[in-house]
């Protein structure tokens, strides 16, 4: 590592193929389409963007979607430290593949989920047939959105905090039990502060891609216009009405939505980093 | 389990409470989906389970989805391969922009991903009216199916072997090309071994995305029975008509591929891990000798 690395690396070849070919790619399947999405955004009149993304049935979309995704990623938020402390901390039968397990939502298809989730809460499903007596409608409501949107969130939650557990510093919490901490005190003034950064950027993953679920929501839902629509669900049916604009301007408010998180997620994780590389120092 | 020795055992109530909330959780959210898949594809028998599969739209939807699934996985493997030798091996300006635009796809729902193409390639697109007048279907035809499945899928191969030759050094490369290999043999005997379980991990998981996308497809596809339906999207029309022991069938086909995925996944996690540990033993080793 004391020579250069530049010097090192311009012994190796084929530097101009590689990334002119990758570049390229890139630009074509990528940047190029995308790009095209706020060039079209650029031709729509301001007053049209308006009232397209401020029309009554888009203002209800949103608040399902961010609603439900929301709900999801809180549950997730939860459950998912309890799971994941669990398959770090315990040994049990079953650990390994509960562990496994975990990746489902992303290795499922979403309308395979989609289909499965709505069979089990229809009011005739093994759940929904529990629910229905106290008059709870899980499928069909914004209830099978939330749940669907949990179902989609987990893994993004669990294998975020997995690692966050392992690292924890043994000592820390030997030393704070040492020192006559309860194990709830160890866990709020030792444990939690450590794995917070964690918990908030899996929380924060689960709600972005939360936001543009489609295939998992759609058969749960319902999709009756202003109750149980999701933003997604407008797109598409802006689209095969052959409203490009105004699938456009919705495909951008949720697109800044999720840019904004994102950015939001590395922003939080330099400004933990920082703050806990100080304290250790 | 020595770390359990003091201090930082819970108490035998909380262990097991927190055991039971784990396995009731993910058994209520993940295994009773997946139970379901397969009772419901099985609800009218075994025989009406296989004859769903003699079905022609069902086989061309198989079809459609292997199709797909093979040209854009390799084409995104040739783009891992060459965005992480150009990223890994070299450094140059506004490195750290190309990683993040090559994360874009990750960042942008399915449906907009569909969206954007049909933006370009659609009746009303940038290209539409050229592409009518020479007769070039892309939208509600196969090629708009694949470009959507290749961008969705776009990321996974490139960033699992980007953070891996990243971490590996270009010492090896370094000296066959001093001993007098071309590029392409320092490629392939040198740097190619040293990747082949990050590079199969993101091949899986780029496969398992491919013939599992909905939301990118169905924009694009205009839903043709027989011709423009992948194996998702035959689930859909198939559960939209009622057909339910059908599209459960067609659908177990896409949960055992989800379950063949988490045990690929899971049996390379092993491998990979066993190989960063042997990768970290000759850092240190190569630490000590300095």
């Amino acid at each position: 590592m004391r020579i250069p690395r530049f010097k090192r690396s311009s012994v190796l070849p084929g530097f101009s193929l590689t990334f002119g070919l990758a570049v390229l790619y890139l630009s074509l399947i990528v940047l190029m389409p995308l790009s095209g999405l706020f060039l079209k955004t650029a031709t729509i009149t301001w007053h049209r963007f308006w009232a397209t993304v401020s029309d009554p049935r888009a203002v209800a979309s949103y608040r399902l979607t961010f609603g439900a995704a929301f709900v999801g990623a809180a549950i997730n938020a939860i459950f998912g430290f309890v799971v994941a402390w669990s398959l770090v901390r315990y040994q049990f039968p079953g650990r390994r593949i509960l562990d496994a397990v975990v990746d489902l939502p992303f290795a499922l298809p979403t309308a395979v989920s989609g289909i499965a989730l709505t069979a089990l809460y229809a009011p005739n499903g093994w759940i929904g047939r529990l629910l229905a007596p106290y008059g709870i409608k899980a499928a069909f409501s914004p209830l099978g959105v939330a749940i669907a949107l949990t179902f989609i969130g987990l893994p993004f939650v669990v294998r975020t905090l997995q690692p966050a557990i392992e690292d924890l510093d043994a000592g820390m919490e030997e030393a704070a039990s040492t020192l006559g901490a309860s194990r709830f005190q160890t866990f709020r003034q030792v444990i939690f502060p450590f794995i917070l950064p964690a918990a908030i950027t899996g929380f924060a993953m689960a709600f972005a891609r939360a936001l543009g679920e489609y295939g998992s929501v759609i058969f749960i839902s319902g999709n009756m216009p202003m109750r149980t629509e999701i933003s997604s669900l407008l797109i598409v049916s802006k689209l095969e009405q052959y409203d490009y604009a105004g699938a456009t301007a919705i495909a951008v408010v949720i697109l800044v939505a999720s840019f904004v998180l994102l950015l939001a997620i590395n922003l939080t994780q330099w400004w933990f980093s920082r703050r806990l590389g100080r304290s250790r120092a | 389990m020595k770390a359990n020795a003091l201090g930082r055992s819970d108490p035998r109530w909380l262990r097991a409470l927190l055991i039971s909330v784990t396995v009731l959780f993910l058994g209520v959210f993940l295994f009773l989906p997946l139970l379901t898949v397969f009772l419901e594809a099985l609800r009218k028998g075994v025989a009406a389970y296989f004859a769903s599969f003699t079905d022609p739209d069902a086989r061309s939807a198989v079809l459609l989805t292997l199709l797909t699934a093979g040209i854009a996985v390799p084409c995104n493997l040739v783009f891992g391969l060459l965005a992480s030798w150009a990223i890994a091996k070299f450094e140059f300006k506004g490195k750290s922009l190309l990683i993040t635009l090559i994360d874009l796809p990750f960042a942008v729902s399915p449906v907009i991903a569909g969206l954007v193409y049909v933006l370009m390639f659609g009746a009303q697109g940038w290209f539409g009216p050229w592409l009518e007048g020479h007769r070039i279907h892309i939208i509600f035809a196969v090629p708009g199916i694949v470009l959507a499945t290749m961008f969705v899928t776009f990321p996974f191969v490139a960033r699992e072997l980007i953070p891996l030759m990243q971490e590996q050094d270009t010492d090896e490369e370094y000296a066959a090309i001093s001993l007098g290999a071309s590029g392409w043999q320092t490629f392939r005997r040198v740097t190619l071994p040293n990747v082949k379980w990050a590079l199969l991990y993101g091949v899986v998981l780029c496969n398992a995305r491919a013939m599992g996308e909905f939301g990118a497809v169905s924009v694009v596809s205009g839903h043709i029975r027989g011709l423009t339906n992948t194996m998702p999207l035959h689930v859909e029309i198939l559960y939209n008509e009622y057909n339910f022991a059908a599209a459960f069938a067609v659908a177990s086909l896409l949960a055992l591929l989800a379950l063949a995925t988490l045990i690929a996944k899971t049996v390379l996690e092993s491998r990979l891990q066993t190989g960063l540990r042997a990768a970290e033993d000759v850092a240190q080793e190569a630490v000590h000798e300095y």
